[in-house]
């Protein structure tokens, strides 16, 4: 186990050094830094200020200071927000996108368990093919086209719910059901599957015979095995909430790091976008070794190597 | 020497050989999905629309870029039917020059294969065109006929990406299934680890530099452009899940009898990978195909929904998702113009999934013969 982690630990440092030095060298590749714009300073002012950043240095060696900033947390400056440090972006962002992902991931869980677990057992029904006709259409259609819908239905036509902003619950509920919809959906198919699989097997009919209620053999006995495929899921659900709420913030502009990203992006604030990805790596690697973790403890039969 | 008794007895089982057809499986897998009847209607659709964006040129469409200010936000009409919208320059015919000026006006640059397609419809249809009837945007354009021209786009983005993904994964995955050993544990290695970079915003972050000014510039001298870009860098990273499958089939089929065979009779390494083993895995290769090519193009979608990928004058269903987007107000729903490129969007993705999922059945081979 020990080891396990560590290695994964080192991967992931390899890992992040790799895309640093990829984004840097690109960055640099761009010509025009933060300090040239249209108004120029006076040549050795400009020079001057070159000097206190470093930028007279040849790029191998500003490589080098800012590897080493990194590794002491400093992000560096934006280059368009004035007044803020990638730092303090992140820590604004974070826990708003933070909010938004956990209740996103809790309404797919929820949702995507019980139309699993029901379409398995009214198996053939008409429940069945309208719930898992409906997933596929939840796995097909973007998560703005949804967002779309939603708020022209229930922002405009019957206004229920703000259309946008963070703070107030209410303006939590479109934005974490957007998000999480594809997830429900791909839930909800990986549950039925699963729960199909498990259903035929021996200790199922062990537990009938024992004169069980299909109530407790479903819930107790065959969950545990029908809800592996959605452990291993949840490793590239996470990594598609990150990416999914990229768009879900813009479409609703909610202040979080997606958000922060798109403005980065499409207003070149390289600093803050570098240290965007290299967070979104962090996030994605932690979450792929929590989930084989969490693996081996729900499935004894998986080990480790 | 056989007895005569062994001889017709051979000859009677050859007859009754000859008339036994073997089933291949690709007809096999066609018997399956044609009883799917989802599947069959997805395949319909998205044929006919292939087909019609293909042939965009040719119909009788507005132009997707002339503005008419004074029909701004026009909702959906469908009477009259026809309207005279082309503006088709006859009197200047002749001249070599300007009857290019009058299809660059109203179609935007465009590849010599097109403009002899608009020539064909003029001929065909002259300056009638279908009326508005999906509505017009802001500027007064012709939301139909941006639809249209936004599909041949979203189809090609979604198709060629898709192309450039599975050259890399099937020859990575099959290169690393063949060899095995160390060469396997180091390039499979690799993919785990790519697996763990959000690519996502990686494209973003490349997209965003390869788009600043100077660099987009001297791109396009050596005729780069964005989409040029974007299907390599698209390409480029949704190869490994193909490359993993692949390599997955390649390893199980590599001690088969044939490659023996192959072998001895002296085929070196990379003809056995390519000649041999790869036509054996293109049944998976298929389904992952059609799978790669909705989450390709949802990518493309949401690129360009940002604001990040496909740029005006160029259109994408994604792009004018965005467009209709925007428009969404408190005071006035332009329904038509999110509606419309979403629901556009929606069903091609959905008839692809629906497609992917009925072929992943028709070529699973534990049903053959079923």
């Amino acid at each position: 186990m020990i080891w396990f982690l560590l290695r994964r630990l080192l991967w992931m440092i390899g890992t992040l050094w790799a895309v640093f030095t990829v984004t840097f060298f690109l960055m640099h590749a761009v010509p025009g830094g933060p300090f040239s714009s249209e108004r120029q300073p006076p040549i050795g002012i400009k020079r001057a200020i070159e000097a206190r950043y470093n930028l007279d240095l040849p790029v191998w060696q500003q490589y080098l200071l800012e590897l080493e900033k990194y590794l002491h947390g400093d992000f560096g400056l934006s280059f368009k927000m004035g007044d803020f440090s990638v730092r303090e972006v992140i820590a604004a962002g974070l826990p708003v996108s933070a909010t938004l992902g956990v209740l996103a991931l809790a309404f797919a869980l929820t949702l995507g368990l019980t139309a699993g677990i029901v379409s398995a057992v009214r198996r053939g029904g008409l429940l069945d093919f309208s719930l898992m006709s409906l997933a596929t259409i939840g796995i097909a259609v973007p998560n703005f086209v949804v967002a779309g819908l939603l708020i022209i239905l229930f922002v405009f036509i019957w206004p229920v719910f703000p259309a946008g902003g963070w703070g107030t619950p209410m303006q939590l509920v479109l934005p974490a059901v957007c998000l999480g919809a594809t997830f429900a959906a791909e839930i909800a198919r990986l549950v039925r599957t699963g729960m199909l699989d498990v259903l035929n097997q021996d200790y199922i009919r062990t537990a009938y015979a024992k004169g069980l209620m299909t109530r407790a053999v479903v819930l107790h006995h065959a969950m545990k095995g029908a809800i592996l495929p959605v452990v291993s899921f949840l490793g590239p659900a996470v990594a598609g909430i990150l990416t999914g709420s990229v768009v879900i913030e813009y479409v609703f502009a909610i202040p979080g790091l997606g958000y922060h990203f798109v403005q980065s992006a499409t207003q070149r604030d390289y600093t803050v976008a570098m240290g965007l990805v290299m967070l979104y790596t962090v996030l994605l690697y932690t979450m792929n070794t929590v989930v084989d973790v969490a693996y081996t403890v729900l499935d004894p039969r998986v080990k480790l190597n | 020497m056989p007895s005569p008794d062994e001889i017709q007895r051979y000859s009677a089982l050859l007859q009754e050989a000859q008339h036994i057809r073997g089933v291949s499986l690709a007809r096999d897998a066609w018997r399956r999905l044609r009883r799917n009847r989802v599947a069959i209607l997805s395949l319909a659709f998205l044929l006919v629309i292939s087909i019609l964006a293909f042939l965009t040129p040719l119909l009788p469409l507005q132009s997707p870029y002339i503005q008419r200010l004074d029909l701004s936000f026009a909702p959906p009409a469908a009477r009259p039917l026809w309207t005279e919208s082309l503006k088709v320059d006859d009197s200047a015919a002749p001249q070599a020059g300007s009857t290019v000026d009058w299809i660059n006006k109203q179609f935007g640059d465009i590849s010599t294969f097109n403009r002899r397609m608009i020539e064909l419809r003029v001929k065909l249809f002259g300056r009638w065109s279908l009326n508005s009837i999906l509505g017009r945007d802001e500027l007064g354009r012709d939301l139909l006929a941006r639809l249209f021209w936004g599909a041949r786009i979203s189809l090609i983005v979604g198709l060629v990406a898709t192309l450039v993904s599975l050259v890399i994964g099937v020859s990575y995955g099959a290169i690393a299934g063949y060899l095995g050993g160390r060469v396997d544990n180091i390039m499979m290695r690799l993919v785990d680890v790519l697996y763990s970079i959000p690519f996502i915003f990686v494209v973003i972050f490349l997209v965003t530099i390869l788009g600043e000014d100077s660099v987009k510039a001297r791109l396009e001298q050596i005729g780069i452009d964005r989409i040029t870009i974007f299907f390599f860098v698209v390409g480029a990273i949704y190869w490994l899940t193909m490359a993993r499958v692949v390599r997955g089939q390649i390893i199980s089929l590599k001690h088969e009898q044939f490659v023996e065979a192959a072998r001895t009779v002296g085929a070196d390494r990379w003809r056995i990978i390519f000649r041999h083993l790869v036509p054996n895995v293109f049944s998976v290769v298929i389904v992952y195909l059609t799978l790669t090519i909705p989450q390709v193009m949802l990518f493309e979608a949401f690129l360009s929904f940002l604001g990040l990928g496909v740029q005006a004058p160029a259109v994408s269903w994604g792009l004018l998702a965005n467009q209709g987007f925007r428009v969404i107000s408190p005071l006035k729903i332009y329904w038509w113009l999110f509606v419309f490129p979403s629901l556009a969007l929606g069903l091609t993705l959905f008839a692809l999934n629906f497609l992917g999922d009925g072929l992943r059945d028709a070529l699973d081979p534990r049903l053959k013969n079923k």
